[in-house]
């Protein structure tokens, strides 16, 4: 017999190979020092601003590489790390606050690479630099608010309809609401009426005392609690824009836990304080009947609270909540006609029809915004993590002069500058539950080019040690298990830098190193097969034939398992160890393609074709 | 080439007790230090600040000990990291500061007492519940990779190699994490990744070996098990030396080469390999055979296919 292959097979793998090196090709261009300058509230850099900026490089003597303005972002690039940091402090100080410069590698991946969709991979924060937040978001407080504001609607509802009650008790420690009504018939109207209203309530009646129960059922708590996440992820979003990161990643982490990378990143304060300060914002209305000065020692009207304005002046204010800041869905400043400033505000269908109704009886009296900031105190918990300390402010209040709708102007504001940061405490405050930093991870750059250069020289070195240790034991055979090792290695390469979610970290480049130690099982174990199979006294050809056949079934089988554990790390790993899973899941697969499927093809190739008498294995 | 030639098969399961015992022992001493001596976990789960600094000379530690003192970090422990100008300074959380902000300080007051530049290379903070849902996710997934191999190999082999297989793991898991805990090295996520990774590689090795003792069982037909198995382990011997030689080939370069912050990893690999070389070779194996297997358990049944003629007749 002969071992020979049709022609399409070899076409095939050839295919996958060059496509495989053409993706991987990416990662062999080094990445540019780049500064990434954008300004700061989605404003746009002008080319008047960009030859000023190149005009400041030349007279400080920085070599700027290229510059390229898109979209209203400017890419700068430079030759060396001394020089992108130098133009760095250059750019933040000519540009002033308004712009946001951002330390950015550059990929400088060649024109007909890019066209068909190559890049290099992305690479961890362990090897690029840059800060790692995990947010744990409050939904004790994402709770508590709903809780509060049903305890708002109860009252309303069963006012609506008629029936006295003696209180609504809001029990925030056990997540309840008490309702004491005067007798048993109200006790049943009420709980027809607010089963009528959310029949997802959880109601519990007591006759004998004439109290219902009433909570949340567990899918209105996972509602809140998704929502709350949703929220903020979209919020952290927003806001990491506006740190002008290259690449920023806010993504979801399990059930209440975001995960926020911004690489390039090494100023955390700033970072932290953007993340950290959460807000939230009510619209209630003045109480003018009320006398501040008796609030003010201590007398505040059963109705009504006191807040303090931004500069300083105290204000009764309604306990109500008119809306509040979850149904805000944008809120920009502008000029009206007068070119006086103004913030205009967008609400949603529920946000509008609430404030609809809530203004009915309101025009002509004063409204205001109060913004409700969470801000890690001194105070620490007993786990150590700080407590939220809840800081209430008044922004603004205005006179209403109509009925309020899902669109509304707030005016009457002395500065366009004024205008312009309310829109911006609007929006943020648009959160219903804060976030608190959980974990914190800052990577210097120099830190993470040495990892680069130890991950690379690691893997060159440990490739190399195995090529020759095969090449020493098998030979010729040994050769074509190093030609299906080294295309192993293209393919890991090609398929993490297509895969787009597939990220390169330190741990990942150790995987690396270990697959390609493991590798070579697959080859050591289908040639010691045919080792075998000549020492049975097969001939050449069926020895090759037997060999690769019946190491097959072992290599899935030992390579099913390593896979499964693969895949357990990655359900299971965060962060560096999720790359390692991917690497090493990423490693099975195409070691078993290049050691079973190529290399059988090679020695096919070579000696399959003729009668031979021994094999040089 | 080849490094093992035999004419006859060796009589592995000779020693089988010999090697179960050894084992147990070992086993046993690993979880008598685990319990004494604990585990020496990483910042990943313990939580807390860990702050690595780039100095441009060599570090004097004590001076930067008292820096740290004076900061109000009394508990700080400082070290070298790899070289003599990386310094890693470690903080346990406390009740009584804002962990977020203790980077920035460490950072601030050694850059007030060094004239040249500190770097700072890296700070870690990592809250006090992150660490604990990590102990119970890795716990869990090794949980779970075991009891996934289990399942898988009782499905392809015999429930009797299965066990043997999942016995022959959780000896190497226990080990290793044995050995960092009586050496005290420090337990991270890295190593945690590298214990997992080492379930991979060292079921790997278990597989091939029962793939031939299957194979066996069908091809050698008046052979006893004990013999069945030393001649599978015999002809596999020089593959599974080979494979394991290449891997602990990479697994020391990557120890000399692959920086401090893989260390870990690379021991426990590297200690992990030989120790699961050496499981999967006489454990797996010997508590296969212990447990009685024999060649009717890994016949495929014929009685189905007779049935199926049978009724092929009309």
């Amino acid at each position: 017999m002969l071992n020979k292959n049709p022609v399409w097979r070899y076409v095939v793998v050839l295919g996958v190979l060059l496509l495989a090196f053409l993706y991987a090709l990416p990662n062999l261009y080094p990445e540019d020092p780049a500064l990434n300058i954008s300004a700061s509230r989605g404003g746009v850099i002008s080319t008047e601003t960009t030859t000023s900026l190149s005009e400041q490089f030349t007279k400080e003597n920085i070599d700027v590489k290229a510059l390229a303005l898109n979209e209203g972002r400017l890419l700068v690039r430079f030759n060396s790390t001394d020089d992108q940091l130098k133009a760095r402090e250059l750019a933040s100080q000519f540009l002033g606050d308004n712009y946001i410069t951002a330390l950015d590698l550059a990929p400088t991946t060649p024109a007909w690479l890019t066209a068909i969709g190559a890049s290099p991979m992305t690479l961890g924060l362990d090897l690029r630099g840059g800060v790692h937040f995990l947010l744990a978001v409050d939904m004790k407080a994402a709770i508590d608010k709903n809780l509060t504001d049903l305890a708002q609607t109860l009252r309303s509802e069963l006012r609506e309809n008629a029936i006295r009650y003696r209180s609504v008790q809001l029990d925030l420690a056990g997540a309840q609401i008490g309702i004491n009504l005067r007798s048993n018939d109200d006790l049943a109207a009420a709980q027809a009426i607010l089963k009528k209203y959310d029949r997802n309530l959880l109601i519990s009646a007591k006759s004998d005392a004439q109290v219902l129960q009433v909570s949340l059922s567990e899918l209105q708590l996972k509602q809140i609690r998704e929502y709350a996440l949703e929220q903020n992820i979209t919020i952290i979003r927003n806001r990491v824009n506006e740190i002008g990161v290259a690449e920023p990643l806010v993504q979801r982490q399990g059930a209440d836990r975001i995960v926020v990378q911004l690489p390039g990143v090494q100023d955390t304060a700033k970072a932290k304080e953007i993340l950290g300060a959460t807000a939230s914002l009510e619209f209630r209305l003045v109480d003018e009947q009320g006398d501040i000065a008796a609030a003010q020692a201590g007398h505040v009207p059963a109705n009504a609270e006191l807040y303090v304005t931004r500069d300083g002046r105290p204000l009764l204010l309604e306990k109500r909540i008119m809306l509040s800041g979850e149904h805000i869905t944008g809120a920009n400043s502008s000029y009206d006609e007068y070119g006086r400033p103004q913030v205009n505000i967008k609400l949603d269908t529920k946000g509008g029809d609430m404030l609809f109704a809530s203004s009915k009886n309101a025009v002509g009296r004063r409204m205001a915004s109060v913004f409700i900031e969470y801000k890690p105190g001194t105070k620490v918990a007993e786990n150590g993590t700080p407590i939220l300390v809840k800081q209430q402010e008044v922004i603004n209040d205005a006179t209403i002069q109509m009925r309020l709708g899902r669109d509304f102007v707030i005016s009457g504001l002395s500065s366009p500058g004024e205008a312009q940061n309310l829109a911006t405490l609007l929006r943020a405050g648009a959160l219903i539950a804060p976030v608190q930093i959980i974990e914190e991870r800052t990577i210097g750059p120099s830190l993470g080019m040495e990892n680069i250069t130890l991950g690379v020289s690691a893997i060159i070195w440990g490739m190399a040690a195995v090529l020759v240790f095969m090449l020493v034991y098998y030979k010729a055979f040994g050769m074509v298990a190093n030609i299906a090792l080294v295309a192993n290695l293209v393919l890991i390469v090609g398929v993490m830098s297509m895969i787009p979610g597939a990220t390169l970290t330190l741990p990942g480049m150790a995987g690396i190193v270990l697959t390609v130690g493991m590798a070579v099982d697959a080859n050591v174990l289908i040639f010691e097969r045919i080792r075998e199979e000549l020492a049975d006294g097969r001939s050449a050809q069926q020895a090759i034939h037997f060999g690769y056949d019946r190491a097959f079934a072992t290599i899935t089988d030992s390579n099913i398992t390593t896979l499964l554990v693969a895949l357990i790390l990655f359900a299971v790993g965060t962060g560096p160890v999720k790359g390692f899973a991917v690497t090493l899941a990423i490693g099975i697969i195409t070691s078993i393609f290049t050691a079973v499927v190529g290399s059988r093809l090679l020695v096919n190739l070579i000696w399959g074709g003729r009668r031979l008498q021994s094999l040089p294995v | 080439m080849q490094i093992f030639q035999f004419s006859q098969p060796l009589n592995f399961m000779r020693i089988k007790w010999l090697a179960v015992g050894l084992s147990g022992l070992l086993v046993v001493l690993s979880l008598v230090s685990v319990a004494i001596k604990g585990i020496n976990w990483g910042l990943d789960f313990t939580g807390g600040t860990v702050v690595e600094l780039g100095f441009t000379q060599a570090a004097d530690l004590s001076a930067v000990r008292q820096t740290l003192s004076k900061a109000g970090f009394d508990d700080a422990v400082v070290q070298l990291f790899g070289t003599s100008r990386d310094v890693l300074i470690r903080i346990p959380l406390r009740a009584d500061i804002d962990q977020t902000k203790v980077g920035e300080v460490v950072l601030t007051a050694i850059s007030a007492q060094h004239a040249e530049p500190v770097t700072m290379r890296r700070a870690e903070f990592v809250g006090p519940s992150v660490g604990e849902e990590l102990k119970q996710d890795g716990g869990m997934a090794m949980l779970v990779s075991l009891l996934g191999i289990l399942a898988y190999v009782a499905m392809r082999f015999e429930w009797r190699l299965s066990v043997g297989a999942v016995v022959a793991l959780g000896h190497d898991v226990i080990l290793t994490v044995g050995l960092f805990s009586v050496l005290q090295i420090e337990f991270d996520l890295t190593v945690l990744a590298a214990i997992l990774a080492l379930i991979g590689y060292s079921i790997n090795d278990t597989i091939v070996v029962f793939d031939r003792i299957r194979e066996n069982f069908r091809k050698l037909r008046d052979t006893s098990t004990t013999e069945i198995i030393n001649v599978a382990i015999t002809s596999t011997l020089n593959r599974t030396v080979i494979t394991s030689l290449t891997t602990i080939l990479v697994l020391v370069v990557l120890f000399y080469m692959g920086g401090a912050l893989i260390h870990g990893f690379a021991t426990a690999l590297l200690f992990g390999v030989i120790v699961g070389t050496y499981s999967s070779i006489y454990i797996a194996s010997a508590i296969a055979a212990i447990l009685g297997i024999s060649r009717d358990d890994m016949l495929p049944a014929t009685v189905i296919e007779d049935v199926k003629s049978d009724g092929a007749v009309l």
